[in-house]
């Protein structure tokens, strides 16, 4: 097998939580909000093979985009490492540090956010690739051009400013400027999500098509199961701060193991397949700043029973590259059976 | 049976320093009692300004130039603003995509939800809260005595929605318009929420439109489905029908872009080309630069055709064996 080209091994990212300002309004309304820690990511390993393409799902807040940004090497590790290439990126210096830095470019949701209103297209794909000594300075404007005509935008827009972009063109520019770097890792984070059907139909085949032609790897981040489901070798499943289960998208969606993931590919809004009762699991996503003990899933979890309210589930083999975290695992057949009999009482 | 909702024509503009944008351009429709109705389309298709229009809540430079809102058969734009005020809140809700448009965050969830009771009946602080709390319940927030006394930055994102729809049934209104309300939300939450709805609606023989750009949302929710294209109603008509045999190109090439409609890892298919600009639409039918179908006479104003429960505006509408 190939070397990885990144690793997350035993990550972990804890953030002390701040209030917001709303939230000090609040307390002066008597609230009473404190400030607490949360576990973003937890001991969390995931390993991306070169060519890859890595699928991340998981609610809000269960902290995708934190280990996107970890991977990415963008935000450090509080516990564990990650390993671009094998070489953990705490003991990467100089050169070595800069040449991976570029190799892994995160794509975010709104472009907007991450592209300076007041620079022009040029300039915004046109800087990195010049200061990194990737093309001269009077090639840029050959080498922007060619960029922006590969993920679709007319070179005449080269001189105008982002704010002058729909949505999806705006997402067009932010992955030119990604490529411009020549990066081998691309890491989506919820790229398609507000585009309307048929340009995230467009955007989707644009990615599909760069990974061919430039050999790309992608960790891609989203909430939408249908989205992920079309274009991932892999799924990963996240419940707060914890991967749960990882699988080849036909495995997880036939056979899903963990009862989270059973859960969402049940209540997926689908076109083709109508049906007209929903079956929700019951209780909200809990705070990240109280976790439940155990198994973080059991008040959700129609099948909990008493151990997973005291013992953490680790991630066991279901099956060739088919892995979960829930102690049903442990149970047989009948047993898993009798348990849920149980708390169905 | 009287329909709750009738619009007939309707057209909101805005006038814009580049020019007249005709957000919403001769819309009719109707929303029978206790029915569902899906509204979806593109992003600045004028889903928003539709329920904006039917509350009265275009602001300047946006203006209704055209139609009538017949709501239980009175004419809502002939109303005066105190009589739209009650039926506001009152009889019609609305629920937005960002709860926080309902949301005061300085107040707790009690006291919005006793003043919105008070607004429009005259009852005891005691009965009001006493409302207040079972309308919380009713959405399914635990405990809800106690989160009364919850400032709206104390709840999660789908609690605070939950919030906002328990606000908008308080008077038991006969039509709640929903704008995008689950879009920012999770799937199993979206879920519980639609499940919520769904009973409800029900329950109280309440009316619903659902804007959403979201077709399989609004497949597994709606009875009947409009779709929208560039300020225009250009198909409607009941959800399955219209989902599994549209006749207009703009449905179908929506139907098709989705990821479930190809194999998995093919190519997705797109419909070709964006909407657009709302102040440069192509004459007659919006949607021809983009369409396969297209011919010459697209180029003037395709007639709203009416057959067998289904009404489209295409010349060349697809045809279905049964058709
Ligand atoms: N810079 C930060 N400071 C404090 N807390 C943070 C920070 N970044 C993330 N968090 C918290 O860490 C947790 C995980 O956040 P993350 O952004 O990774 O979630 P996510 O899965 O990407 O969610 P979404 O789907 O909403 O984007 C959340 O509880 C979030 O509030
Ligand atoms: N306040 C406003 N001023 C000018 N144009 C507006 C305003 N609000 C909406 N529009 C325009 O009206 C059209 C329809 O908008 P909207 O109803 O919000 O679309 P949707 O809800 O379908 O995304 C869009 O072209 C939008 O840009
Ligand atoms: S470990 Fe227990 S609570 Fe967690 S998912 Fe499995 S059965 Fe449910
Ligand atoms: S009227 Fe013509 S251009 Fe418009 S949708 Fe029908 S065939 Fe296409
Ligand atoms: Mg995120
Ligand atoms: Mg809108």
């Amino acid at each position: 097998m190939t070397n990885p080209l990144v690793e997350a091994v035993d990550a972990s990212r804890r953030f002390s939580r701040k209030l917001d300002y709303a939230e000090k309004i609040a307390n002066l309304f008597g609230a009473g909000l404190e400030e607490k820690t949360v576990h973003a990511v937890d001991g969390v390993n995931l390993t991306v093979y070169p060519g890859e393409v890595v699928g991340l799902v998981g609610e809000s807040g269960c902290g995708k985009s934190t280990l996107g940004r970890i991977m990415a090497g963008i935000m450090p590790t509080s516990d564990g490492e990650v390993r671009w290439q094998g070489k953990s990126l705490a003991a990467l210096q100089g050169d070595e540090k800069r040449a991976m830095r570029l190799s892994a470019q995160m794509i975010f949701q709104d472009p907007m956010s991450t592209l300076n209103p007041r620079k022009r297209v040029i300039d915004l794909i046109g800087e990195a690739p010049k200061v990194h000594g990737i093309v001269k300075g009077r090639e840029v404007r050959d080498y922007v051009a060619s960029l922006t005509e590969r993920v679709g935008l007319d070179a005449s827009y080269l001189d105008r400013y982002p704010h002058q972009f729909s949505g999806g063109q705006r997402q067009r520019i932010g992955i030119a400027r990604a490529l411009a770097v020549k990066p081998k890792l691309l890491v989506c984070d919820e790229s398609v999500a507000a585009l309307d059907v048929s340009i995230q139909a467009q955007i989707l085949n644009l990615f599909m098509d760069l990974k061919r032609e430039f050999g790309l790897t992608y960790l891609f981040i989203s909430h939408d199961l249908g989205v992920v489901k079309h274009i991932c070798d892999r799924v990963v499943v996240m419940y707060l701060g914890r991967v749960v289960e990882s699988a080849t998208p036909d495995e997880l969606f036939d056979n899903p193991k963990h009862p989270y993931t059973q859960a969402l590919i049940r209540e997926l809004p689908s076109v083709t397949d109508r049906r007209r009762v929903f079956t929700p699991i019951k209780g909200e996503i809990p705070s990240p700043l109280h976790p439940p003990p155990g198994c973080h899933f059991h008040p959700r979890c129609p099948k909990a029973f008493d151990r997973c309210r005291v013992e953490r589930p680790v991630l066991k083999k279901n099956g060739p590259g088919h892995i979960s975290a829930c102690h049903l695992n442990d149970l047989s057949a009948t047993e898993t059976k009798n348990a849920t009999a149980e708390t169905a009482i | 049976m009287t329909p709750v909702l009738e619009v007939r024509n309707l057209s909101t503009h805005f006038m814009t320093r580049r020019g007249v944008l005709k957000a919403v351009d001769d819309v009719s429709f109707t929303v029978g009692q206790r029915e569902i109705v899906g509204l979806v389309g593109e992003s600045g298709s004028g889903k928003s300004i539709t329920g904006f229009s039917i509350l009265g809540l275009v602001d300047p430079p946006g203006r209704v130039v055209n139609g009538q809102i017949l709501f239980n058969g009175d004419d809502l734009l002939k109303m005066s603003p105190t009589a739209m005020r009650t039926i506001r809140g009152k009889r019609i809700a609305m629920i937005f995509q960002d709860p926080m448009m309902t949301l005061n965050p300085v107040l707790s969830v009690g006291t919005q939800m006793i003043e919105t009771v008070q607004a429009h009946d005259r009852v005891s602080r005691a009965e009001a809260r006493a409302r207040s709390r079972d309308a919380l319940g009713l959405v399914g927030i635990p405990s809800p005595e106690e989160r009364l006394d919850s400032y709206p930055h104390q709840f999660s994102g789908g609690m605070r929605q939950r919030v906002a729809i328990a606000i908008a049934l308080l008077h038991r209104p006969d039509l709640i318009i929903a704008d995008e309300p689950t879009t920012a939300l999770d799937v199993t939450i979206q879920s519980q929420i639609l499940f919520e709805i769904k009973r409800l609606a029900a329950e109280f023989g309440m009316a619903l439109i659902w804007i959403s750009h979201d077709l399989g949302v609004v497949a597994a929710l709606a009875d009947r489905i409009m779709v929208m294209y560039a300020g225009r109603i250009v198909e409607a008509g009941q959800v399955d029908g219209v989902l599994s045999e549209p006749r207009h190109p703009y449905t179908s090439g929506l139907l098709s872009a989705v990821p479930a409609a190809v194999p998995r890892g093919e190519p997705l298919r797109p419909i070709p080309g964006f909407a657009p600009s709302p102040l440069s639409r192509p004459s007659g039918c919006a949607f021809r630069d983009r369409c396969a179908r297209a011919t010459d006479i697209c180029a003037t104003e395709p007639m709203l055709e009416i057959a067998a429960g289904r009404e489209f505006r295409c010349f060349h509408p697809h045809l279905w064996s049964a058709a």
